[in-house]
């Protein structure tokens, strides 16, 4: 990162160094073997810094949601490592596991499923203070969950509520009271906004800036919204089948694109100025995704790649400065994973 | 939109484009309202409201379902009979009048006399208890059995989970006629404990099934996945997120599987494998009553109907619950 913006300066709270997840194919009930594997996840680096947001986005099935499961230690990578503050998180178990996940701590995709409905709003966000008792004194929890709940917007009067007798807004609001109680310094939010209402999209994203000042929060934010991405990040990393295909600052990645997948999904984003669609370019990709059982060779994006050539075929390009940008000074100089990385401006008059 | 139909007795006397700012007016009462009380639920009561569950919204449902009620009311019945047979039946079942062999209705005997000369009304109240015994604790012993098995191999998965499944196909292969023609015969106890073992060794997969399919769709849940990302241990995550929403189908099935263990009672008592004199049971008289069906048919239709109507309370009661507790008929 030759960008001079301050976060870069500082020494990064997580740093992700080939992060690979393959889910194993089997044939056979009693007598597994395996015949092949999903490469959910396949060579995944990216450094997060304190109080900055990385936005990740990326089509479905990419491999997002997979890198917050590793990196919340809720799957088992096949490789890789996690270094929070310098200690690899993907071999820890038992008491020390326990103790860093004080410190990383997750908002999930769907607000109806993430809470049970069994328990209370109160039992719900005080469980991680029954978990990690240290947190809280006993006496002292039911207040702790009044203020978190007051900090989220909530009535504190509402602890003895039931998950189904809120919206989807309040509930992803008690999602991150719930992720808030232990104090951590990551939150790692998987897609915390696409199951809601526009309308209330808006309210949590304001609600996460506003707890990300007050707490000093580090956020993973994963999304396949590139507005809303764009809105909260510093930084983005996008990703393509497992792979990180580009990354860079917000202005970065949405001004001066490099990668040309980046730039047909910027090329999708709706633009709400109807003079500038006139004169924007769409390039609409051919084809699907490739299965990401079966990548393809070299590089994964060289099937829907209208720049593709024989070497995309046979070298993977590799995450870094694209060497004719190295002496660039502005934001072009990013990773981006393209042997014939080159600017190009989808985004028009916007 | 708001309506500004000049008819509308609300809407009348406001003055001149009052029915625009009537419709703000309603639209900041309505969020004022939502911000109140948020979702559905709303009962009257202090502002925190009244905490409802799928467990309350069951039991408001059940009150209302008449099936419930009666089959609730025959099962309380049923246990009272089982517990103090005596309160209405004073005579002795076991005591037997040869003269009156076979003999219809009189007065003091309502239901007659069986082949031994007992009367069949104290003989159906007094079989009572050994039917709903053997359905209660074979119930019961299924449902612990199973769904701790079952549970366990749906949480950890794996080879315990493939070694139980075999062995529950196993269990599952075995016709439960035969086996208990075969196991039971060799048994010379005459209680009813040897039946509801053979119930519980036979029916255990049928709850574990279950449960197992249960847990493995409650552990997929992303509130299980935030317990664990909060450190939780397994037996929180079992015990407090997974059971409580995995237990509802096992309650239904074991409701349903109580009215069939009570028919499988009798079955095997009519076989002669079951329950053995000089226990009362409603299967053995069916049993001693099918060969004189053309001559006394009372001795047979008295049983068999107590019979067929505590089965079928059993059943209405599980698939009354199973309609409360299935959220998709909400």
């Amino acid at each position: 990162m030759t960008e001079p913006t301050p976060v870069t300066s500082r020494e990064p709270i997580l740093r992700v160094r080939g992060l690979v997840k393959h889910f194993p194919l089997t044939q056979g009930i009693l007598f597994k073997k395996q015949v092949g594997a999903v490469k959910a996840v396949d060579g995944v680096s990216f450094d997060l810094y304190p109080g900055e947001t990385l936005g990740i986005v990326g089509e479905s099935g990419c491999g997002k949601s997979t890198v917050a499961k590793l990196l919340m230690n809720l799957e088992q990578a096949t490789a890789g490592e996690v270094f929070y503050k310098g200690q690899d998180i993907t071999k820890l178990s038992g008491r020390a596991l326990k103790a860093v996940r004080r410190n990383i701590q997750m908002v999930f995709q769907d607000p109806y499923t993430s809470l049970n409905p069994r328990m209370t709003v109160g039992d719900i966000i005080g469980e991680p203070f029954d978990i990690h008792p240290e947190v809280a004194p006993k006496g002292d929890r039911r207040k702790r969950v009044q203020e978190l709940l007051d900090v989220v917007g909530l009535n504190p009067e509402y602890i003895n509520r039931y998950p189904h007798q809120f919206s989807g807004g309040q509930r992803q609001r008690i999602g991150i009271a719930r992720g808030l109680a232990l104090n951590p310094e990551i939150i790692i939010c998987d897609e915390p906004v696409s199951a809601l209402d526009v309308s209330v999209q808006a309210q949590v994203i304001n609600l996460m800036e506003k707890l990300q000042d007050e707490f000093s929060l580090s956020y993973i934010f994963i999304a396949h919204d590139l507005s809303i991405v764009r809105h909260i990040s510093d930084r983005v990393g996008v990703m393509y089948l497992g792979k990180m295909a580009e990354i860079g600052s917000d202005a970065a990645i949405y001004e001066h694109p490099t990668h040309p997948y980046t730039q047909a999904l910027l090329s999708a984003v709706p633009v709400p100025d109807p003079e500038a669609r006139e004169h924007r370019e769409r390039i609409i990709l051919s084809g699907d995704v490739p299965s990401p059982a079966n990548p393809p060779s070299g590089c994964r994006f060289r099937t829907r790649c209208w720049k593709a050539q024989d070497r995309c075929a046979q070298e993977e390009p590799l995450l870094a400065i694209p060497a004719r940008f190295a002496q660039a000074t502005t934001p072009v100089a990013h990773e981006s994973a393209c042997h014939f990385a080159e600017e190009k401006d989808v985004v028009g008059a916007a | 939109m708001p309506d500004t139909n000049p008819i509308d007795p609300e809407q009348g006397p406001i003055a001149p484009g009052g029915g625009y700012g009537g419709g703000m007016d309603l639209a900041a009462s309505d969020a004022e309202a939502l911000e109140r009380e948020p979702g559905h639920g709303q009962e009257p009561g202090g502002p925190t409201g009244k905490p409802r569950s799928l467990w309350s919204d069951a039991w408001r449902d059940l009150r209302r379902n008449p099936i419930f009620i009666i089959s609730v009311l025959i099962i309380l019945f049923l246990i009272f009979i089982s517990l103090w047979p005596g309160t209405i039946a004073t005579q002795d079942p076991l005591a037997a009048n040869l003269s009156k062999s076979q003999a219809g209705p009189e007065p003091g005997h309502p239901f007659g006399f069986d082949s031994q000369g007992r009367d069949v009304y104290t003989r159906v109240v007094y079989g009572a208890r050994a039917s709903v015994t053997v359905g209660v604790c074979a119930t019961l012993g299924v449902v612990l059995l199973g769904s701790v098995l079952g549970g366990l191999a749906g949480f950890f998965g794996g080879w315990w989970d493939a070694i139980l499944s075999r062995i529950s196909d196993i269990f599952f292969g075995i016709p439960v006629v035969l086996g208990g023609l075969v196991f039971l015969s060799v048994v010379t106890n005459s209680t009813v404990w040897p039946v509801i073992g053979f119930m519980v060794l036979l029916g255990w997969p049928q709850i574990a099934r279950i449960a197992r399919g249960s847990v493995i769709t409650a552990r997929q849940n992303d509130y299980v996945q935030a317990a664990r990302a909060l450190g939780a241990g397994n037996s929180r995550m079992l015990l407090r997120h997974i059971a409580p929403n995995a237990v509802a189908p096992v309650i239904v099935v074991g409701t349903i599987a109580l009215g069939t263990y009570i028919a499988l009672e009798a079955t095997l008592s009519y076989l002669g494998v079951g329950l053995k004199p000089p226990t009362v049971s409603w299967g053995i008289d069916i049993s001693d009553a099918s060969n004189q069906i053309r001559n006394a048919p009372h001795m047979l239709l008295w049983p068999a109907g107590a019979l067929s109507i505590t089965v079928l309370a059993f059943i209405m009661l599980g698939d009354a619950v199973r309609d409360a507790l299935d959220p998709k008929l909400r």
